[in-house]
């Protein structure tokens, strides 16, 4: 192989991407030696095995990725903005939209999701840890090997470019004879696979390490939404790995699971994929509803309205997610009664979805209603969710589909739902749980600039879509005339992208700002909330609950405060039983990244080594022997005296 | 720690029984991934273009083979762990050992299989048919070679350790996966072979 094979070459945006790589590359060498702060990284976080430090990490990267998603979609804006436009040429634009779709929905909704359960969901149900800590590591090393990865196609070998569901016989070898579809598939093996870890070790959690005295039934809804999740992780995502996995061999080893000839099938590709990947919009979406619901509830003063029946919706919206995939190819020509069958199961979906839109407004009738930011991201949630929910709706009929399938008119819809529920979910948890994160809150007045300019950018951005689409502009289409009339709409949808954009930037900003000037939080509840994560000192200390807390009712730490009963026993502290940190997460990661990257350029042999090596990690691991530490009596009730300024 | 004596050894800690937990969630993902290996090849099984179909290829001898040597295997495992209970290290030595030789069997008559296979001309790359076929065996094939490393590792350190939570926790985990590939093997038996020569 030719080196000008090898990097991608002839652009100058990707030379400038190159450059800039290098450069921060080794600005964050250089500034980590000069600040003598190796020692520090490696030590604190990346052999941590924390559940809190391990969100925090998530976090990050999903923003991370967020702003590289956003810059992806501000290039396509860009081009579309103007009829004939020369910005980008066919096949930057085929990758630039496959890359966005794929980032935004694995690399930066999904970790997003998964960070703020890591940090929450232990301290939600009174827990000390997630029930296994070294594979809660070894699952965030993975999907951070699998993101770098993707990533790195941008510069070498080149980017996927069949779309974010990557359908044959576009896909294959022989449509797309870059390296960029290997990317695609080993990326998200790599990745799924962390996720799946994540499944099983969430619902171990949350069955099984619940404080005593939380029934099923008195757990916080956000906690409850991240138990289904992890099922329908677990169910689903098995499939990726399969479908990945024959993608795999149909591009490296010459397999014909897909192909046109010798018995092949395409269409097996197309349901496969979203068997997993309609579930996979439930696990983003999910948890951002338990999120909302537990802030609704917070800042309205009042009980959620209708518990049972938002669990009961979640679990219903959980099955149907697996019995609606065929909705995404009603025109690949299976029969009226296959489509019959998946226009009804989508519908339903309408149904559950429907009752917890009143339940959060239930709860909110009557409340003492305050505006804070996270407050404020869901209040936008709910009318423009419901807007996109209906305009799903008008999708999910199959005869109707017909007309607007694969136009600017899904586009709109899918951004309709996924932004106003995944993004301002993880946006108002983010603002909602950071105080308990990093003992401050994020400036007030800079979060709500922030808000309005992604809310109104957000509609500016994507309410023409819907109308381009109905005029008949298609997806995915790197250009058109003037004469299709489809440039004054384009244009304003561009400048909303670029407002948005503006309010990602003042938020993140933000971050900076509060950091420097928020006043520091002293008693770790600073919204009079409701669950018990707020009954801890913020930041939480490393073993969170100095002592098990007993739940007696549905929001503890509310019900505690209400009836002034004491939520945690009298008596001395007792030791903690807590697990050492390890670097064994991070080097498999490491070496699933290079085991990955080998098998993308078809070297076996250093892939072969790599698989090895693997192994091996796995067998120092089982060998090892390292019973963790004890935190003592004494020490902890030094840091809860430090905390909270408590005698005992 | 929480201990509790009326459980068997394996169980006893909190932690431990988190993980018999856990393990059992993971077998249900690995359902669900051999269910979709299956459907795949259920749906790819006469689609064989060009190349050769199952009544040509499949011979029932070494799959008998097969059979008998997992289906005990599965057996002397469940020996193991029984002789585990009783807190007899050296029967439970033995019944894991013959075990894990029995994979190691088994292992061997499949590779042999592929290898005819290919000199019939029958690859990975041929048909849709034998794609699927060489990944649904490959993958039970790639489980029971994982299962015979970590059994084998498994088996050291109960000799050098004896029986103490943690390993009889990890033995019983991995009797747990041993079965389990034995009815995927079930499966494929029915599915693939009685499927194929019928
Ligand atoms: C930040 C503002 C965003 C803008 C301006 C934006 C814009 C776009 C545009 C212009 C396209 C391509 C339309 C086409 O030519 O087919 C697109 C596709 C897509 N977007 Fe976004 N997007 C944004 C955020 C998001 C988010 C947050 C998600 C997911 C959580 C997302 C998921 C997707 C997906 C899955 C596709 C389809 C990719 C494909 O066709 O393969 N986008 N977006
Ligand atoms: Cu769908």
């Amino acid at each position: 192989m030719k080196w000008d094979e090898f990097f991608v070459t002839g652009e100058p945006m990707i030379y400038g991407a190159m450059v800039s790589i290098v450069l921060v590359s080794i600005a964050i060498l250089v500034g980590l030696t000069y600040f003598k702060k190796w020692g520090y990284l490696w030590r604190e976080w990346l052999t941590t095995v924390d559940h809190k430090r391990i969100g925090v990490m998530y976090i990050l990267s999903a923003l991370i990725m967020l702003f590289r998603g956003g810059v992806d979609a501000l290039l396509m804006r860009t081009q579309l903005a103007v009829p004939e436009s020369g910005f980008l040429d066919s096949q930057h634009y085929n990758e630039i939209f496959t890359t966005h779709g794929v980032i935004m929905i694995l690399f930066m909704a999904m970790p997003f999701v998964i960070g703020l359960m890591n940090v929450v969901v232990p301290l939600q149900i009174g827990a000390r840890d997630v029930a296994f800590p070294r594979l809660n590591a070894v699952s965030f090393w993975l999907f951070f090997a699998g993101a770098m990865l993707f990533n790195i196609s941008f510069v070498i070998g080149g980017s996927p470019d069949a779309g974010w569901s990557a359908y044959f016989p576009l896909a294959s070898l022989e449509f797309s004879p870059t390296v960029g579809n290997n990317f695609y598939s080993l990326a998200l093996q790599i990745s799924g696979i962390g996720t799946l870890m994540t499944g099983v070790n969430f619902i171990v959690t949350i069955l099984k390490m619940r404080a005593p005295g939380m029934k099923l039934m008195r757990m916080p809804m956000f906690t409850w939404s991240v138990l289904i999740t992890n099922v329908i992780i677990l169910f689903a995502f098995p499939v990726l790995t399969v479908a990945l996995a024959l993608m795999m061999f149909d591009r490296v080893f010459g397999s014909q699971f897909f192909t046109m000839a010798n018995g092949g099938m395409d269409m097996l590709w197309a349901n496969l994929f979203w068997v997993w990947g309609h579930p996979e919009v439930y696990i983003v979406i999910l948890p951002a509803f338990g999120i909302f619901s537990d802030i609704i509830s917070t800042f309205s003063k009042k009980n959620l309205y209708g518990y049972k029946s938002m669990v009961f919706s979640m679990v219903i919206i959980s099955l149907l997610s697996f019995l609606v995939w065929a909705h995404h190819f009603y025109t690949m020509g299976a029969g009226a009664m296959v489509n019959g069958f998946f226009s009804i199961t989508t519908m339903l979906i309408a149904v559950p979805t429907g009752v917890k839109i009143f339940n959060w407004l239930f709860t909110l009738r009557k409340g003492k209603i305050t505006f804070t930011s996270p407050m404020l991201y869901a209040m936008a949630f709910i009318p423009i969710f419901t807007f996109g929910g209906v305009t799903g709706v008008m999708l999910a009929m199959a005869s109707a589909d017909y007309q607007y399938h694969n136009t600017m008119f899904l586009v709109a819809h899918f951004h309709y739902v996924l932004i106003p529920g995944t993004v301002f979910g993880v946006l108002a948890g983010l603002h909602y749980w950071f105080p308990k994160i990093f003992g401050f809150r994020l400036n007030e007045r800079r979060a709500k600039t922030a808000f309005w300019l992604i809310v109104v950018g957000f509609n500016v951005a994507f309410m023409p879509l819907f109308f381009l689409g109905l005029q008949g502009m298609t997806r995915r289409m790197y250009t058109y005339s003037a004469d299709t009339g489809f440039g004054p709409l384009n244009m304003i949808a561009t400048i909303g992208a670029f407002v948005l954009a503006i309010g990602f930037v003042v938020l993140c900003y933000n971050f900076y700002y509060s950091f420097r000037h928020s006043p520091r939080d002293e008693h770790g509840d600073p919204w009079d909330a409701r669950t018990l994560e707020w009954s801890i000192p913020s930041p939480v200390p490393v073993y969170n609950f100095a002592k098990v807390p007993h739940v007696e009712s549905q929001d503890a730490f509310w019900h505690a405060k209400k009836h002034n009963v004491p939520l945690f026993k009298e008596g001395p502290y007792e030791e903690i039983h807590m697990p050492s940190n390890s670097g064994q997460p991070f080097i498999l990661g490491v070496i699933m990244f290079f085991a990955g990257f080998f098998l993308v350029f078809s070297w076996f042999i250093p892939a072969l080594i790599a698989g090895i090596g693997v192994v091996i990690m796995l067998a120092v691991r089982s060998f090892e022997r390292d019973h963790g530490y004890h935190i003592s009596a004494k020490e902890i009730a030094a840091t809860e005296q430090k905390l909270r300024g408590d005698s005992v | 720690m929480k201990i509790n004596d009326a459980l068997p050894l394996e169980y006893r800690t909190e932690e431990n029984s988190n993980k018999i937990f856990g393990f059992w969630l993971f077998l249900g993902a690995e359902i669900v991934l051999f269910s979709t290996l299956f459907a795949v090849y259920l749906v790819l099984w006469n689609r064989t273009g060009s190349g050769p179909t199952g009544k040509d290829l499949f011979e029932i001898n070494g799959v008998i083979w097969e059979t008998v040597l997992l289906l005990t295997s599965s057996f002397t495992c469940g020996l193991g762990i029984h002789a585990m209970r009783l807190g007899l290290k050296k029967p439970m030595m033995i019944f894991f050992g013959i075990t894990l030789l029995m994979g190691l069997g088994f292992l061997g008559i499949e590779i042999t299989e592929f290898v005819n296979y290919v000199h019939e001309g029958a690859t990975l790359q041929t048909s849709a048919f034998l794609s699927s076929l060489f990944v649904l065996l490959g993958t039970h094939g790639l489980h029971v070679t994982m299962g015979f490393l970590w059994g084998a590792g498994i088996l050291i350190q109960i000799k050098r350790q004896g029986f103490t939570d943690e390993t009889t926790n990890k033995s019983f985990i991995f009797s747990l996966y041993w079965h389990f590939l034995d009815v995927v093997w079930i499966f494929i038996f029915s599915f693939v072979y009685l499927k194929g020569l019928m």
